[in-house]
């Protein structure tokens, strides 16, 4: 099962719920910090990183010996990645989507691979968890492929927490699409109710079944669970504003560690997860 | 001449949009600009009234006419975003809008009708003129519609005479935030003190650098780990970033917030009031925000 955890809105507790959940559940589970931008959870987890492997995007890069400035390149790049000036072709590498339409309409054969350097994927353990991340290339502005080759590494685990990116634009629809769950953290301010709106239309067009977790629960109004109510969403934990949580928070340790009280609520919360994903397959066998 | 200050965070939720509508009761002849589009807040501080709405077009989708499609799977193979089921419907999601399907299908049968992607607005607010937009759910391009509407904030400012933009960033080091910093005259970056804020503080620092934007720095919240202020402020001293000032954390933004108030208009007398009002004289005080721009300096010299 996969579980990603969003929010809409950036700062609400994604990174606490994703670390406290993935060290309540013991052995066979997996974390991905798909927020390649900020990733976060390493700072919660400490992992041992077993292996760091840059990552690319293909770009195209002119084989000028051979290249005829015919233009084809130029003309099927939607991207403006491609630009002939007189007889010399200028590629601009951080506008390339790497479509490989270049590659595909060049008649001379004149294409060769090049790489845009992305980040790196970063891999390891802390303790019995094992633990994935990404970190976008600072100066690099397209983070969905390299949050793609984050995703990729879920292999051998039962269980995989994913911890999304903010916003529900493509980067955090890249980070939760196709998994069966997604927990959606918010406070209870306007600012979190206006987000967490935006992020539940998100999870609905991916048609994935989601549920709200409300952090520093007591710090605003009611009209967090107001909405939940009229949207029939479950709220599946609350977590208060505590002055222990926000310093263990500060200095970079994991709810469960400073309060060990909360694995079992956590737990609890995977339960619940894993009843309604049971339940929704139920449903749509018969 | 014109001036703008962008309030970035790299980490979300550290004050950034409080503390822009904060700065909109301190500003005069300012226009307000809300740059992240993606999850945009700014309004709903400033309940502004629209004036103008416009469509953004994003990019275009590729639509396959099934009526002209031979399923060739020629198609399937090119894309390489696996956007093509197997019976040949594109999912917009997956779809980059490369076109290469379009162009490359034998029978023609690819339509790519360009996408609504989200609207933007000029409007009218208690403290001005403000641009601001909302990005369709699950939508690209967002790093197309922070410039366009910091540029239409510019332009505004510019027929009305307004000699500050203040521009409320998105979080993170992306397209969307480098979109957002770019040619500002100095970013201000909110950051809290814990380890997540002060790591997260560094990259979107470096960003500033990679660009070539001066940063100020304010942290906020300060008192909730001392210890990790002062970290922070060291940091900021070896990069030579100047640190404009420390808010204590005080209830009454969320308070503020919850009647769709900024903090001078809720709680004027709060600490938390008198600070932020030294960070705003300190950020305009600053050296980075009186000096001409780059782009001014080499006409004069010209």
């Amino acid at each position: 099962m996969i579980i990603s955890i969003a929010s809409g809105k950036g700062g609400t507790g994604k990174t606490t719920v994703a670390t406290s959940l993935a060290l309540s559940l013991g052995a066979d589970v997996r974390l991905l910090d798909c927020d390649v931008e900020e990733p976060n959870a390493h700072l919660f987890l400490n992992p041992m990183i077993e292996k760091s492997e840059k990552v690319g995007a293909w770009v195209p890069a002119i084989r000028e010996e051979v290249c005829t400035a015919c233009k084809k390149c130029m003309e099927i790049c939607r991207f403006r990645a491609i630009t002939v000036v007189g007889k010399k072709v200028l590629v601009f590498p951080e506008l390339c989507h790497s479509c490989g339409g270049c590659l595909e309409v060049c008649p001379e054969d004149a294409i060769a691979d090049g790489v845009r350097e992305l980040g790196v994927v970063e891999s390891g353990a802390c303790g019995e968890l094992a633990f994935v991340h990404g970190r976008l290339r600072v100066g690099e502005a397209m983070s969905p492929p390299l949050i793609r080759k984050v995703r990729a590494a879920k292999n051998g685990a039962t269980t995989v927490i994913i911890d999304a990116p903010p916003g529900t634009s493509c980067p955090v629809i890249t980070a939760i699409k196709g998994t069966d769950f997604v927990i959606l953290v918010t406070e209870p301010t306007p600012f979190g109710l206006h987000d967490l709106i935006l992020a539940v239309e998100a999870v609905r067009i991916l048609g994935i079944p989601c549920g709200i977790v409300i952090n520093r629960a007591d710090i605003g109004d009611d009209r967090v669970l107001e909405y939940a109510a009229r949207e029939g969403l479950d709220i599946l934990m609350e977590i208060p504003f505590d002055r222990k949580i926000a310093e263990a928070y500060s200095c970079g340790r994991p709810i469960v560690e400073v309060m060990p009280e909360w694995t079992e609520r956590f737990r609890m919360l995977y339960r619940r997860i894993r009843e309604s994903v049971e339940g929704q397959e139920g449903k749509d066998e018969t | 001449m014109k001036r703008e200050l962008v309030i970035i965070s790299g980490k979300g939720g550290t004050g950034k949009t409080s503390i822009t509508a904060a700065f909109a009761s301190l500003a005069k002849n300012s226009v307000l600009c809300d740059a992240d589009v993606d999850a945009a807040d700014l309004h709903l501080l400033m309940q502004p009234t629209v004036l103008q709405t416009t469509d953004f077009i994003g990019g275009s989708k590729a639509e396959i006419r099934k009526e002209d499609c031979v399923e060739c799977g020629v198609c399937r193979d090119l894309c390489r975003f696996s956007a093509i089921s197997e019976d040949y419907t594109v999912d917009p999601i997956s779809c980059e809008g490369c076109g290469v399907c379009v162009d490359l299908c034998p029978e023609k049968a690819i339509d790519f009708p360009v996408q609504k992607c989200g609207e933007w607005y000029i409007s009218d607010t208690r403290f001005g003129s403000m641009v601001h937009a909302r990005l369709g759910i699950a939508e690209e391009n967002s790093g197309k519609l922070v410039s366009l509407v910091r540029r239409e904030a510019e332009r505004l400012a510019e027929n009305k005479g307004c000699e500050l933009i203040l521009t409320d960033g998105p979080p993170g080091i992306g397209c969307p935030v480098i979109a957002a910093i770019g040619g500002a005259t100095a970013l201000l970056i909110i950051v809290e003190p814990t380890v997540s804020g002060l790591h997260d503080l560094q990259r979107v620092a470096d960003l500033a650098a990679h660009f070539k934007v001066a940063g100020l720095v304010c942290i906020n919240k300060f008192d909730l780990n001392t210890d990790m202020s002062s970290k922070i402020e060291d940091m900021c001293e070896k990069r030579r970033m100047a640190t404009v000032g420390r808010i204590p954390f005080d209830p009454v933004f969320t308070k503020a917030m919850i009647e769709g108030k900024n903090i001078f208009e809720y709680a004027p007398d709060s600490k938390a009031a008198h600070t932020t009002r030294e960070v705003w004289e300190s950020v305009m005080g600053f050296p980075a925000m009186n000096m001409l721009g780059i782009r001014d300096f080499s006409t004069i010299i010209r």
